[in-house]
Order: C-alpha cells, then sequence, then structure tokens
C-alpha cells in the first residue's frame, strides 16, 4: 500500500500534536465545523496520496512562489509532501528526458485518477501561426496540457493565468494565450478555479485537503471557483472598511488620510468588486496584505483585470472611443454634446416662431 | 398698447394619463434624480472627511439612498407595467406598440421633419406621438429595466449569498459581464444614456408645450390633453 499521508508526516518528524493542529486549522480555514478536523485527520491517516502532475505553462511562477510559503504549521515539510507530486518541474530537483518521462508515466500508471494542477495557460496562437511561445521538451505545451487533461480526474486552474488568462492574455494577447477550460480539446474533467496573482497560498493548500478529505471538488460558484474562499468581496470584509462607509478617504499617497489608513476607494482601490479571501486569511502566515500595507487591492483574482484601466482609478478606462476616458468622462461628454444640441434647436425653435408670426402678421 | 386679440374658441379635451399614471411618473422622475446624484457620488466620492470614523455614516448614508430610491424604481416600474395591462390605451403605449403598422412609421418620419423644421405643423396626438413611443420605449423602458437589473446584481454582491438579490440577479448577471468592475462600468455608463434622456424629455415637452398645437406638461398634472383648436386629430 502507497504511503499515506500521515505516514509521509511522521518520517518527516512531525508529532502527532502538530499534525492535530493543522487538520484543525484546515478545518477553519475551509469554514467546516470542528467535528470535520476528526475527518481531515482520519483521511490523511489511511488515504493514500493522490499523485499530482504540476504542469507550468505561460505564467510566472508566482503561483508555485506562493504554494511553497503556506504558513500553515506544518506547511514547508508536509504541503508538498501531503500530495504525491509526481511532477513540477519548478521544484523537482531531476531534470532531462528521465524526469520528463515522468509526466507519461504518471499518466498511463494513474489513468484517471491523477489530479492535473495547471499553472499558467497554453498560447493557442501555436497552432495557427507556427509560432512558439511555450515548449516544453522540446514538444508544445498545448500538446503536453491536453494528453495530461484527458486523462486527470480533475484539474485545478491555478491562479489567474489558468483560470482567466492574466497578463499574457491581456490585450492585444499576441500568443493567443487561453485559460484552462477555454482550451479545445481537453476533456472533460471538472475544473477548479483557484484565481489570484498569485492564489494565497492557505487557499491553494486548503483546496487539495478537501479535494483529499472529501474526494470531491469543494462547493464552486458559477465561475468554478470555491465558494468557501471566493464568495464574498475583499470590500465585504475589509478592516478599512468603516472609513469607507464614514466617507474618509485617502486622496493622496502622502496626505494625512493616508497615515491614518483610511480607505484607498479614491486610490482605485478594486476591493469592492474582487472575489478572494485577502482581507480575512491574509498574507505571510496572516501578517498583512495589500490594503494593509497601504496599496489599493489590483483585484487580481478577477477576470481580465490587466485590461481594466489603471489600477489607480476607480472607473475604468474605455479605451473604445479612441480616448482615454471612464464611464463619466464618456457619459457627461454626451450629455453635453445632447445639451447644447437641446440648446442649439431651442433657439431655432424660437427663431423659427418669431418668422412664423412675422409671416402671420403681414 | 395692444389689446388682448384671443377670440373665444373651444377647446377640446381628452383625459388621457390617469392618476396611477402621473403618480408614478412623478415619483419617479424623483427617484431617477436621487438615484443619479447618489450614484454619480457613490463612483467618485465626496471630498474626504476627517475625524472620528465613528462620528460619521456619509457614504452608509448615500448608498442607503441609493438603494432605497433604486427599490422606488424597480416596484415603480413593476407598478407601472400592471397599470398597463389594466389601465387605459394610453397607459400601453410606452411598453408594447403595433411597429408593424405603416403609420407607426409615417407619423415617426413626420414628427422627425417637425424637429427637423422641415415641417410647419407636428400632427395631433391624444397620447404619444410616434417619435415619443419610440424615445420612451427604447430609451427609457429599456434603459430602466437595464438599470434595474444591473443595479440589483450589484445590490447583491453586498447582501450576499442566499439573499435574493444575489439569487435572482448576482449569479447570472455578473459572469455574463465577465466580473464586477464590468457591470459598474455598464451601470455608469447608462446612467448618462437616462439623463440624456431626461434632458431630451423636459426640453421636448416643454417645447412642444409651447410651439404645438396641444397641452403636453399640464396633461402630466391633471391627466387632461386641451388641443388649442379644433382641428382634426390625428392619433395613428
Amino acid at each position: 500500500m502507497p504511503e499515506t499521508f500521515y505516514d509521509v508526516m511522521r518520517r518527516q518528524g512531525i508529532t502527532r500534536r502538530s499534525f492535530l493542529k493543522f487538520c484543525s486549522l484546515t478545518a477553519a480555514a475551509m469554514g467546516l465545523s470542528p467535528i470535520y478536523a476528526g475527518k481531515i485527520a482520519h483521511a490523511m491517516e489511511n488515504k493514500p496520496r493522490i499523485p499530482v502532475l504540476w504542469l507550468h505553462g505561460l505564467e510566472c511562477t508566482c503561483c508555485s512562489e506562493s504554494f511553497i510559503r503556506s504558513a500553515h504549521p506544518l506547511a514547508k515539510d508536509v504541503i508538498l509532501s501531503m500530495i504525491s507530486l509526481d511532477y513540477d518541474d519548478t521544484i523537482m530537483a531531476a531534470a532531462g528526458h528521465e524526469a520528463e518521462a515522468i509526466v507519461d508515466e504518471t499518466i498511463a500508471k494513474h489513468k484517471g485518477k491523477f489530479i492535473l494542477a495547471c499553472e499558467g495557460n497554453p498560447g493557442l496562437e501555436e497552432e495557427n501561426t507556427g509560432g512558439m511561445s511555450c515548449i516544453i521538451a522540446g514538444k508544445p505545451y498545448t500538446e503536453q496540457l491536453r494528453h495530461a487533461a484527458n486523462n486527470a480526474m480533475a484539474i485545478i486552474s491555478w491562479g489567474s493565468c489558468a483560470s482567466w488568462g492574466c497578463v499574457q492574455a491581456a490585450a492585444p494577447n499576441p500568443t493567443g494565450a487561453t485559460p484552462i477550460h477555454k482550451v479545445p480539446g481537453i476533456g472533460n474533467a471538472p475544473i477548479i478555479k483557484v484565481p489570484g496573482c498569485p492564489p494565497i497560498a492557505e487557499v491553494m493548500t486548503a483546496v487539495i485537503t478537501y479535494m483529499l478529505t472529501f474526494e470531491r471538488l469543494p462547493e464552486m460558484d458559477r465561475q468554478g471557483r470555491p465558494k468557501m474562499f471566493y464568495s464574498q468581496r475583499i470590500h465585504d470584509k475589509c478592516y478599512r472598511r468603516p472609513h469607507f462607509d464614514a466617507g474618509q478617504f485617502v486622496e493622496k499617497w502622502d496626505d494625512e488620510a493616508a497615515r491614518k489608513g483610511y480607505c484607498l476607494y479614491k486610490m482605485g482601490c478594486k476591493g469592492p468588486t474582487t472575489y478572494n479571501a485577502c482581507s480575512t486569511i491574509r498574507w505571510n502566515g496572516g501578517l498583512s496584505f495589500p490594503i494593509q500595507a497601504g496599496h489599493p487591492c489590483i483585484g487580481c483574482s478577477e477576470d481580465g483585470f490587466w485590461d481594466k484601466g489603471s489600477f489607480y482609478d476607480r472607473l475604468t478606462t474605455i479605451n473604445d472611443f479612441g480616448i482615454e476616458a471612464n464611464a463619466d468622462e464618456v457619459g457627461m461628454g454626451a450629455a453635453a454634446v445632447v445639451g447644447g444640441a437641446v440648446a442649439a434647436h431651442a433657439a431655432i425653435s424660437a427663431l423659427k416662431r418669431t418668422q412664423n408670426k412675422g409671416d402671420h402678421e403681414s | 398698447m395692444t389689446t388682448l386679440s384671443t377670440k373665444a374658441h373651444s377647446e377640446p379635451a381628452v383625459y388621457v394619463y390617469e392618476a396611477p399614471v402621473r403618480l408614478w411618473h412623478w415619483i419617479n422622475a424623483a427617484a431617477i434624480t436621487v438615484l443619479a446624484i447618489t450614484g454619480y457620488f457613490i463612483g467618485s466620492p465626496l471630498p474626504s472627511l476627517s475625524g472620528e470614523a465613528s462620528d460619521y455614516y456619509l457614504m452608509g448614508y448615500i448608498r442607503f439612498a441609493h438603494f432605497a430610491a433604486g427599490y422606488v424604481l424597480a416596484f415603480g416600474l413593476l407598478g407601472r407595467a400592471y397599470w398597463a395591462i389594466v389601465g387605459n390605451s394610453h397607459a400601453r403605449e410606452i411598453f408594447l406598440h403595433n411597429i408593424l403598422k405603416p403609420s407607426y412609421w409615417g407619423g415617426l418620419w413626420h414628427e422627425l421633419k417637425w424637429y427637423l423644421f422641415l415641417t410647419k405643423e407636428p400632427r395631433k396626438y391624444s397620447g404619444h406621438n410616434p417619435l415619443a413611443i419610440f424615445m420612451m420605449h427604447w430609451m427609457y423602458v429599456w434603459g430602466t429595466v437595464f438599470m434595474i437589473f444591473t443595479g440589483f446584481a450589484m445590490y447583491g454582491e453586498g447582501t450576499g449569498e442566499g439573499s435574493w438579490a444575489h439569487s435572482l440577479f448576482t449569479v447570472w448577471l455578473i459572469p455574463l459581464f465577465g466580473q464586477s468592475q464590468d457591470v459598474h462600468t455598464w451601470h455608469h455608463l447608462v446612467m448618462w444614456w437616462i439623463i440624456i434622456f431626461v434632458i431630451i424629455h423636459v426640453y421636448v415637452a416643454i417645447r412642444e408645450d409651447i410651439m404645438s398645437r396641444q397641452s403636453i406638461v399640464s396633461s402630466m398634472i391633471s391627466g387632461w390633453r386641451t388641443f388649442k383648436d379644433e382641428g382634426k386629430i390625428d392619433n395613428d
């Protein structure tokens, strides 16, 4: 029988006490009742590790960077041992043909039983132009992705690249970067999106833990994101929210309001339109998150956030009019034109009327 | 000194706007005014207040006024739609109109010519003229429906999962637009669309009142359309 998670943890010198702590913290992070801590512990003690293929397409590796910093008590040793991470070219020691052979080996050995973790996305323009934007071991990444996806039990779309497209898919998207769920020919394995640039480490590990414990995907919203982490906006749980409600805003980066920690709405904060758990789970072991550090949320877990104008404007820039403008500028411009036209029309009407009157009298 | 030259003449009158329609019109006008002003200040808030956060609730009140007026607008439109069914035929005009009738397009063309100063007199209608129907249906009714749907979708984001606004609007509308930020942008744009409608609507109502041979502004207060001469009423 393959090693269970618990075996791996014990082998790495983790005490049973720490192991149980990890289980209860994970249950709490997932919003489960305390009795689930026992279930998680039971699952980890008895279930064999799920084989995971972690493939990298067009991406910056910030998801991996985030993942290895998961701050749960056992993170640095255990999270990576929890899953049987059979292949991850960024962090594995092996390289070359033998390392690449593991991909095919895992797919053949665990057909339909492994999790495909996608970090980054394929550039589909390769297929149209014959250009090369993402080649892995001499073959286009798209091929590797399709082969693995068609044999996977489930697919995790790590980060905004795999979930939405992210920066490489921003206009004009020269490589045709396409999020995983929109790639043709990837089969029918369920896809769970864990967006963010990068996603929060604890969210990433919790999603995997959930899938292991319950042997199913967590409950997802219509866009395929786990509800437990993506059903509320940053704004809903932001600790600066009382300043928003009061009408206290930072107007300039170095003003008194900025020093006092007022709401960053006017500095372009996307908290009111961004679904993520940063304001509750926070980053680096719950130490801080962008707004706490005095910077507005840039909405990195939202679809197409690169194409919504400046990070520092509340209203989106609309480029379709050929000029830089936001909705209010466009609307006000149109209203001014119509208002001017109305005034001119009224003037002509008045003129015509006096003319007509003159006609009647003469 | 001139003498008053008005000769004795009769002014035929038709009862057009029933009480619920008139009431709706003015409540609705007030709601739109509140919505546009508060909505603008939600997107671009007033200058920052200093002092203790617990001493103020400015954005809270502005948002409350916006949401309250939004409910008035939404239920007002529902009530108005109900009255379109049970009220007189004029109450139906802005919702349903037979656009297949050639006389409708003929009337619309004539009205356009009137506004382009190409004809001397507009036709007379007891209800809305064809151009008015066109504008109210496409600019006002659909603009308002759009604002109600996108508005409640964003409202549901705040009330959260399980709330009626979230289940009815947020869950399908936000993904349809892409993301929440896009819904906000469109909600802003259509606000200006409605403001433009209001500018045209108010101008045209006053102008018609003065220049055409029928009452307009006072009709929305009294309900009666009076004609300034006994010429035939064109209708359609």
